[in-house]
């Protein structure tokens, strides 16, 4: 059932992301300060925005598990913070790099979205490992979905929290987007955000129709009354599994 | 009434059953002995019954309640003994028992009571760790029963007792208690004699429920096997 | 079904919990010992005889927020091991007072720690006198202690009855207390200054408020359903 829609959604991402490397690379004009690096802003902001979206997501995802104790929300939560977590590992090399181009060094402490952001990445960095901590399924997806929802809350509140220190002086992209980027720009990073954004549903898509595939194919071998594939004890998982959600729908 | 009342009742572990598809009913007053080999769900079907454990399929009802959703009007209302005694190495029995009282709600004149009737009151002062094994039960079957529980949920209640110690907490926990009780045990006969009711659990799935006198000593045997 | 009041069921998992603590004194020395190791530490480390300042804020409030995790590690754990968080379950009592008990816990733990570790503190590597700093100090740790009892009491809970409590404990809870640290170090940095130039800023306090209550309300709300089995 996730796989529905799957390939015309796939097109349309692949679609945009194409237009959007198009467009930022020859139709936006060359920043005056940063030159052609400035391109990366095109890339960096949206995937920040993105990422620290699906956190905030797979904490409402958590809600929704903690309320129904249905194990497909779980999956949804963790498939979220799984993809958002490889968004942010990219947000944070090419910070790393912009930082580099326009401050001269490879991180720079006075910008206050990339310090809360390397914070909330360390703190979701602990949600695969305290899941692969709990060997019973239906208390890792619960202990997973109370970590989501406090993690989940902990960003934006971290967020408005580091840009309170005084040290921060440079002034901060995002609020530039709105106000000083010429026209093109503009245009270009909304196209950019659009692309993302379809890049990271697809990519939760494609991923929650995986996960449910293997879940679907474990349970009809168990009906057939086949023996697992593996021999010996059942090996610990950090990954959900849907087993315990009931019958099989 | 029924104390107990099962249908259909599943508990899973990921990808094992631990539980499947139990039905029955014990009546109040009743005695019911679950049997089986070592992971045949006994324990589970007690936690199940305890309201430590959430039911994933079928129906289960507990002292006139559904649970999972009735839980916290049930709770307060059974005893669990379990394997570990549920209380703090470093604190004396009293010290415990007093800890209980005050979770349940119970005026600290029952603990004297209790502790006299297990004869343990001379050493009620010594921390946990201090006791034998068949002390530290004696000061848990004290906790199980001292909110006066309608619903006695044992699992292998004899364990480290010496046939004295038996004599003295029989009053208590077994027979003659009249309490409504599920005794969970690996001593098949020992369980039949005190049971209303039997339970052969093998695998998580239910082999037999019978009354003592209906079974033949050829079941017990089979349910080992 | 009448429920023992709330009142009642916290105070007597606090004395059972101080006892437990006073018998085996499995965190309190450690936490102690742990801060006055640490100030020398940071003396051969940063190579000085005394702090002013940011960095004497923050030398103070990082080894705080080091030492409180070694009880936060420790809190639950007789709990987890013999078997208590199933008595507990099994009463009638509110969860949250398991909770609230633990916060209680951890706060009576750090103020007893920073009893010793300030005025080491002040008498190591303090440069400026502590006596001006105090009345300010004081806000400084209790709405600092607060965060730390909050976030440790629901991380504690979280961590204890996983399979590497001692490396997830501090891993998780210590990203959730940097705004804490930070917080409170700003808040202290001025009147840890030499000269005492700095004013306190007001949005400190009102920060660290702010984030005690809103950690305070999560913990309370997610806190029964790491009871369950």
């Amino acid at each position: 059932m996730y796989g529905k829609g799957l390939r015309p959604l796939s097109l349309i991402t692949a679609a945009s992301v194409a237009l959007t490397l198009v467009a930022a690379l020859f139709w936006a004009p060359n920043d005056a300060y940063l030159g052609f690096l400035q391109k990366i802003f095109y890339v960096h902001v949206p995937l920040a925005i993105l990422t620290l979206c699906g956190f905030v997501a797979a904490g409402l995802m958590a809600i929704a598990h903690l309320r129904t104790r249905d194990p497909r929300w779980d999956m949804r939560s963790y498939v979220a913070i799984h993809i958002s977590l490889i968004f942010g590992v990219t947000v944070l090399i090419t910070g790393s790099i912009w930082a580099r181009g326009a401050w001269g060094h490879w991180w720079v402490w006075n910008d206050p979205t990339l310090v809360s952001f390397l914070l909330v990445m360390l703190l979701y960095a602990t949600y695969q490992p305290l899941r692969f901590a709990i060997e019973d399924p239906e208390r890792q997806a619960r202990y997973a979905s109370v970590f989501a929802i406090t993690a989940g809350a902990f960003v934006p509140i971290n967020f408005a929290i580091v840009r309170l220190a005084p040290a921060y002086v440079h002034p901060r992209t995002l609020s530039n987007i709105s106000g000083n980027l010429p026209g093109r720009m503009q245009v270009v990073f909304y196209l950019a955000l659009f692309a993302i954004t379809l890049l990271w549903i697809t990519l939760w898509r494609f991923e929650m129709t995986a996960k449910h595939v293997a879940a679907q194919t474990r349970r009809l071998r168990a009906l057939l009354g086949e023996e697992s594939d593996e021999e010996g004890p059942v090996r610990r998982s950090a990954a959900p599994s849907l087993t315990h959600a009931g019958s099989v729908s | 009434m029924s104390a107990v009342a099962l249908r259909a009742l599943t508990r899973r572990y990921g990808e094992r059953t631990a539980l499947a598809e139990l039905t029955l009913s014990l009546e109040t007053g009743q005695t019911l002995a679950v049997l089986g080999p070592n992971g045949a769900g006994k324990t589970t079907l007690l936690r199940l019954l305890a309201t430590l454990l959430r039911p994933h399929d079928g129906e289960l009802e507990v002292l006139g309640h559904r649970l999972p959703a009735d839980g916290w009007l049930v709770r307060g209302r059974l005893g669990l003994l379990a394997h570990e005694p549920m209380l703090y190495r470093e604190l004396t029995v009293r010290e415990n028992l007093r800890l209980q009282a005050k979770l349940h709600g119970v005026a600290p004149a029952r603990i004297e009571e209790l502790l006299a009737a297990v004869a343990l009151d001379r050493r009620g002062n010594e921390p946990l760790r201090t006791l034998s094994r068949g002390l530290v039960q004696r000061a848990a079957i004290c906790r199980t029963l001292l909110h006066e529980p309608e619903l006695l949920l044992l699992d292998e209640p004899y364990a480290n007792l010496d046939p004295a110690a038996r004599q003295i907490v029989e009053p208590l926990i077994g027979r003659s208690s009249g309490r409504t009780r599920v005794i969970v045990s690996h001593d098949p006969q020992a369980a039949v004699n005190e049971a209303d009711l039997v339970l052969g659990l093998s695998r998580g799935r239910s082999v037999f429920i019978a009354a003592p006198a209906e079974l033949d000593d050829g079941a017990l045997a089979r349910l080992y096997e | 079904m009448t429920r023992p009041a709330s009142s009642t069921v916290v105070l007597a998992l606090l004395r059972a919990q101080l006892r437990l603590e006073l018998r085996t004194f499995e965190s309190l020395p450690a936490m102690c010992l742990f801060s006055v190791t640490a100030f020398l530490l940071f003396h051969f480390g940063l190579d000085v005889d005394s702090l002013s300042g940011n960095l004497a804020s923050g030398v103070l409030w990082v080894t705080l927020l080091l030492a409180a995790l070694l009880a936060i590690n420790r809190v639950y754990v007789a709990d987890a091991e013999q078997g208590g968080f199933d008595a507990f379950v099994l009463s009638p009592a509110e969860r949250s007072t398991l909770l609230l008990a633990k916060m209680l816990v951890l706060l009576i733990y750090l103020a007893v720690v920073e009893l010793v570790a300030v005025p080491a503190f002040a008498i190591l590597l303090l440069e400026p006198s502590l006596w001006q700093a105090l009345p300010s100090m004081l806000g400084a740790l209790v709405l600092g202690n607060l965060g730390i009892a909050v976030i440790g009491a629901l991380v504690g809970a979280l961590a204890v009855r996983t399979q590497a409590r001692d490396l997830l404990g501090p891993l998780v809870s210590l990203p959730l207390l940097v705004p804490v640290l930070l917080g409170v170090a700003r808040w202290t940095a001025p009147l840890f200054d030499a000269p005492r130039a700095g004013a306190v800023a007001l949005r400190w306090p009102l920060v660290l408020a702010l984030y005690d209550a809103i950690f305070g309300l999560i913990a309370f709300a997610l806190f029964d359903f790491l009871l369950e089995d």
